[in-house]
């Protein structure tokens, strides 16, 4: 994603040299936040997905390798290594590996257990599915979490959904929301157990059961874990490049001279926050990967800094969830339109004054609007009586 | 060069509106209007910018 956006900056930004696009997935370059929602749903087929048209792939004139891993890279020598035995000395490199699933350790062998996070993953959660399985059990209930189960229930599937923490989200969207979206998946059938971890994974070639902490068994065809990601770093190890938690970067997405990073690789200051900040949100893969490939266009001194108020949806059932800026819990939290009860509504939060984030249920136009105010520094005060 | 909407995917966030406001407009009704629907060549760069950036997929250029 952020990879083919930051090569499309490229070209724009007059760059005519060569550009190699290396990515290890065969697919041409395709969008995932359908592959949870309509691809697993059966509605929409793969070439519905395409980030680009062959047209324009050949219009970029990029020398793309797909299926092809890079191994590594060496900071002195510039040189890229990929698994397919090349070396290529380069002199920009923009790193966009994204992240993958975390996943339980012990499963690697068992079939049926599955996580979600590309096309060949959806196709095959997609099959299993189909299949009929008697019972679904997705552990995690965060938002893909939520998204597998939503599109499950759609499906008519029996599905059991394991989460550690006592109120699903409540990290992210507070104690109050996290306890309606509990609320919304148990009203959609669903088999929501909170505050309980899982112990065991097993079966014999497939899996058969789920054991949790407080000792019960689901039986399961299907295990689906969404538990949070990890960025693809491994590759940078003896690099020279700074590595916590993702590329760690400068303000501006410079991790080194000449090197960049973006999307959910990518760790910078965010000034307008003033905190170190990794997203993994659609719109920063675009938004970051047209800005890395700036960065690498510019000069230090007219480098910008990358400050975007992140954002980022997501679709469980009817309901569209959105939040846009960096919440935390002991923000100050008020609503602001409609109600928890209607939920329909959107939320505000303060911070030392300033209005700094906003969450949204089925009010997509009003959590686009309180966006634009984050991003023109409003105040906390004149953001509740602001009228929209 | 002809915009269209797919209104079943739209879900009226106004993304498009803001980088494109004289073409795409999502009123109080929280409908979005498409207020122009054959701009000229000139507007082919940022309305190629609404079809990307809109999270729904929902745009699409036909000419
Ligand atoms: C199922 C799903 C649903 C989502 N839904 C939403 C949503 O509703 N809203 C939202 O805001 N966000 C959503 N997201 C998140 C969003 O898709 C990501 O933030 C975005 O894809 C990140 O883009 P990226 O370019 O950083 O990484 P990626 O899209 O992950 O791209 C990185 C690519 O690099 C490849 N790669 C990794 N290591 C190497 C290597 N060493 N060599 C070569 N290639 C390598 C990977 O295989 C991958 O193809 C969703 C994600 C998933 C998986
Ligand atoms: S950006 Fe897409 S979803 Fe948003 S209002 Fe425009 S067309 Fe609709």
């Amino acid at each position: 994603m952020a990879g083919l956006r930051a090569a499309e900056a490229l070209r724009r930004g007059g760059f005519e040299e060569t550009i190699v696009l290396i990515g290890d997935e065969v697919h041409a370059p395709y969008d995932r936040p359908p592959l949870s929602k309509q691809i697993l749903s059966g509605d929409w087929q793969p070439d519905r997905i395409a980030l680009s048209t062959a047209d324009k792939l050949a219009d970029l004139d990029l020398d793309l390798r797909l299926g092809v891993r890079a191994t590594g890279f060496d900071l002195g020598s510039r040189v890229v290594t990929t698994d397919d035995g090349r070396s290529d000395r380069v002199d920009g490199l923009l790193i966009a590996t994204g992240s993958r699933c975390r996943t339980i350790p012990g499963t690697d062998d068992l079939d049926g257990v599955r996580v979600l996070r590309s096309l060949d993953d959806a196709l095959t959660l997609r099959d299993d599915f189909d299949a009929g399985p008697h019972r679904v059990v997705v552990v995690g209930a965060g938002f893909i979490g939520a998204e597998v189960a939503a599109t499950a229930r759609g499906r008519g599937l029996e599905v059991t959904m394991v989460e550690a923490l006592p109120v699903p989200l409540s990290r992210v969207l507070g104690h109050e929301i996290g306890v309606v979206c509990a609320e919304i998946h148990r009203e959609q059938g669903v088999d929501l157990r909170t505050g309980v971890g899982v112990d065991a994974i097993d079966g014999g070639d497939r899996v058969e059961r789920v054991v949790l902490s407080d000792g019960s068994v689901i039986a399961a065809d299907v295990v689906v874990v969404g538990i949070g990601v990890v960025p693809n770093t491994e590759w940078l190890a003896g690099s020279g490049l700074q590595i916590d938690d993702g590329v760690v970067c400068d303000a501006t997405c410079l991790a080194a001279p000449g090197v960049v990073a973006a999307g959910d690789v990518a760790r910078w200051p965010n000034q307008r926050f003033g905190e170190m900040m990794r997203v993994e949100h659609w719109d920063n893969a675009i938004e970051q990967g047209i800005h890395s490939a700036r960065r690498l266009l510019s000069t230090d001194s007219d480098a910008l800094a990358f400050t975007p108020v992140p954002w980022f949806w997501s679709d469980q059932y009817d309901r569209k969830i959105q939040l846009a800026g960096s919440v935390r819990p002991d923000d100050e939290c008020r609503i602001v339109t409609g109600s928890l009860e209607d939920r329909r509504f959107v939320t505000l939060y303060g911070r030392e004054g300033r209005l700094v984030g906003v969450v949204g249920f089925n009010r997509p136009r009003h959590v686009m609007q309180y966006k634009t105010m984050i991003q023109d520094d409003v105040s906390f005060a004149d953001a509740l009586t602001a009228e929209i | 060069m002809k915009i269209v909407v797919d209104f079943d995917l739209c879900e009226s966030n106004a993304i498009c509106m803001q980088i494109a406001p004289d073409l795409f407009e999502v009123r109080d009704d929280d409908f979005l209007y498409v207020l122009n629907e054959q701009p000229g060549d000139d507007d082919r760069a940022r309305v190629e910018e609404c079809v990307q950036r809109c999270p729904k997929q929902a745009i699409s250029i036909e000419g």
